[in-house]
């Protein structure tokens, strides 16, 4: 059994980490410290941490304001409302000046559960995707939050990083690199391609498992970097295996599925299936439960893959 | 008048009982803050407001807005009270396919007018409220209840800024004044203070009260009902968690429910010994 972690824990011990390397990091939050995990770093650099209040456009203009200085800012809330309710900050005052600000939600996707369709981001991806300048990441783990955090604050210019409320399994090795822009094959495949981001990663390494005992060979690659996505590994697959099954914790329309059938559609136009939230707005349930009542689960792959290959 | 109060008082201390239960069905909720506005909510729809339980989209109905949507379990325990739909419906709070969603949502639980759960929106449906209420020349009004935490959203005062500029006099804001939000105090997350006076200064008329002083809630909606020309804001002292003592004044307990053994013990503060 592989051990479990959230990735906001695995976000708030990094950036906590990196608070003693780099004194050019602040930490910016409103009123989430908590939830967040911002509130570790919170308690070991209190003159670098800045609670701003429920407050959150203000927040972003705050933290390019410190980006502006030379200071890299690290901005943290919900996904709902980093990218809610402060967007026309986040395109005007962060990415369009390429302002050096990391936005790093949490609570992405459903599996925020009980709180309900009000505080699911199921389109958060799709919106950061479209702003220009701005880079993507989607975590699948722990070990992948704690890689990709740091080389979030290696790099100069805007990011996305959204992260999950609740515990997801390890799947990633304890020595993983992580390169923005870069996919990761995690499973070899030549039937089908799982081409996956988030917690649905795990997922679809379970679904491939399945459907080996059933014959199929299916590959698995995540993509941690939505965008600027790894073409190259995408279209590989494409080619290699004939065969593409997209999934995200995310609405389908403008997320990860749509950025993979753009370069299919573009590069090698293979049989493709979006698995994700479609079009819908959340709903109050358990996580658990809500990934199933969306079909965001091993199972639904499996089923999805199936069909597929009977389209090749 | 005195009846009524001890009436009102009597029915709070019930739906106090409702929403420890509701919050300890769901596992899951914001029992603090719901605690704190519970006085205000009911003097509102079991005396204040016009409403009709068995036809929620009368149109003589004055209109609710609740912009602290987490404090959604203040509002369904009124609303079932009030008969819009089965008090059982209560203990599906936050499940699956439950009308009742963690925040408020107008599509699927009556009586509940708009979508609120992300701070510092509601205030400004309120104001669109008013203003259309006004152009079809009705004399409907308009209660909206924030919490203090909430006043830190800039949009907030945008919204009070066109409630004054408008003259939305049948427009009337509460302000849950609990002192707490999540990380704390209001007054060392972000300083909103002195409330009233910044409201006073954005145009409105102001009332402070304790808000859980049933007379003088009652006394503040009468009073804030003849004041004409412009808003009115009643900024309400109140007490986080009010009413179950081992919740009160605890920024802890805001997004936390009562546990299996709290229960009990909760409801005997409220003067209820049946469980
Ligand atoms: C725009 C937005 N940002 C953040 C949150 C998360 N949140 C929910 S309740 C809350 C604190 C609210 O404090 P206050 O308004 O004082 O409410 P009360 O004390 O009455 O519970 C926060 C930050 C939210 N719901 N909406
Ligand atoms: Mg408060």
């Amino acid at each position: 059994m592989s051990s479990m972690i959230a990735t906001r824990d695995a976000y708030g011990e990094t950036l906590a980490e990196l608070g003693g390397e780099d004194p050019r990091i602040v930490v910016l939050d409103a009123d989430l410290s908590g939830s967040t995990k911002t509130g570790v770093f919170a308690k070991k650099f209190p003159e670098r941490f800045f609670n701003m209040g429920i407050a959150e456009a203000n927040m972003v203009g705050t933290a390019a304001g410190l980006a502006a200085v030379g200071k890299v800012p690290f901005v943290s809330t919900f996904a709902i409302f980093a990218v809610g309710r402060a967007w026309e900050q986040v395109r005007q005052s962060v990415a369009y000046p390429k302002a050096n600000v990391k936005i790093v939600a949490t609570h992405g996707g459903v599996t925020v559960g009980e709180d309900g369709g009000s505080h699911q981001s199921v389109e958060d991806v799709a919106i950061m995707r479209a702003v220009p300048n701005m880079t993507v990441i989607v975590p699948a783990d722990g070990v992948e939050t704690k890689a990709a955090i740091r080389a979030v604050a290696a790099y100069k210019g805007p990011v996305y990083v959204r992260l999950g409320r609740n515990k997801v399994p390890t799947i990633f090795p304890a020595d993983y690199r992580f390169e923005i822009g870069k996919g990761t094959e995690l499973v070899a495949g030549t039937d089908l391609t799982f081409v996956t981001t988030g917690l649905m990663t795990a997922q679809a390494v379970a679904a491939a498992e399945q459907l080996k005992k059933e014959g199929v060979s299916a590959r698995v690659v995540h993509i941690g970097t939505v965008k600027p996505l790894d073409q190259e590994i995408i279209v590989k697959a494409a080619r290699e295996t004939g065969a593409i099954v997209t999934a995200e914790e995310h609405s389908i329309v403008g997320g990860l599925g749509s950025a993979v059938a753009e370069v299919l559609a573009e590069q090698c136009p293979v049989p493709l299936k979006r698995v994700g939230v479609n079009d819908r707005f959340g709903t109050s349930g358990k996580a658990e439960e809500l990934l199933k009542y969306f079909g965001l689960t091993a199972e639904n792959l499996v089923e999805t893959g199936r069909e597929l290959l009977a389209r090749k | 008048m005195n009846e009524l109060v001890t009436h009102l008082e009597e029915k709070a201390r019930q739906l106090r009982v409702a929403i420890v239960k509701t919050l300890h069905a769901s596992q899951s909720g914001h029992t603090g803050g719901s605690l704190s506005a519970i006085d205000m909510v009911t003097a509102l729809y079991f005396h204040k407001m016009r409403h009709n339980p068995t036809d929620p989209a009368w149109e003589g109905r004055d209109r609710f807005v609740l912009c602290k949507g987490h404090a959604a379990p203040a509002q369904y325990v009124a609303l079932a009270e009030a008969g819009y739909f089965p008090r059982e419906d209560l203990m599906m709070l936050r499940r699956l396919g439950s009308h009742l969603q963690g925040h408020p949502d107008s599509k699927g639980t009556p009586g509940v007018e708009v979508c609120t759960g992300s701070l510092g929106q509601g205030l400004s449906m309120a104001v669109g409220m008013a203003l259309g209420l006004r152009l079809d020349q009705r004399d409907n009004r308009v209660y909206a209840l924030l919490g203090d935490g909430e006043l830190q959203e800039g949009q907030v005062w945008e919204a009070a800024m066109a409630a004054a500029h408008y003259k939305v006099d049948n427009l009337c804001a509460m302000v849950d004044a609990n002192g707490l939000q999540i990380d704390g105090e209001v007054t060392k997350v972000m300083n909103v203070n002195p409330i009233a006076d910044k409201f006073r200064a954005f145009g409105w008329q102001t009332l402070e009260i304790d808000g859980h002083d049933m007379a003088a809630i009652l006394a503040a909606l009468d009073q804030a009902e003849t004041l004409k020309g412009g808003p009115t804001v009643i900024v309400a002292r109140t007490v986080k968690g009010k009413g179950v003592s081992f919740f009160e004044n605890k920024a802890a307990y805001h997004g936390v429910t009562p546990s299996d053994e709290e229960l009990p013990r909760a409801l005997e503060c409220l003067g209820c010994f049946e469980e």
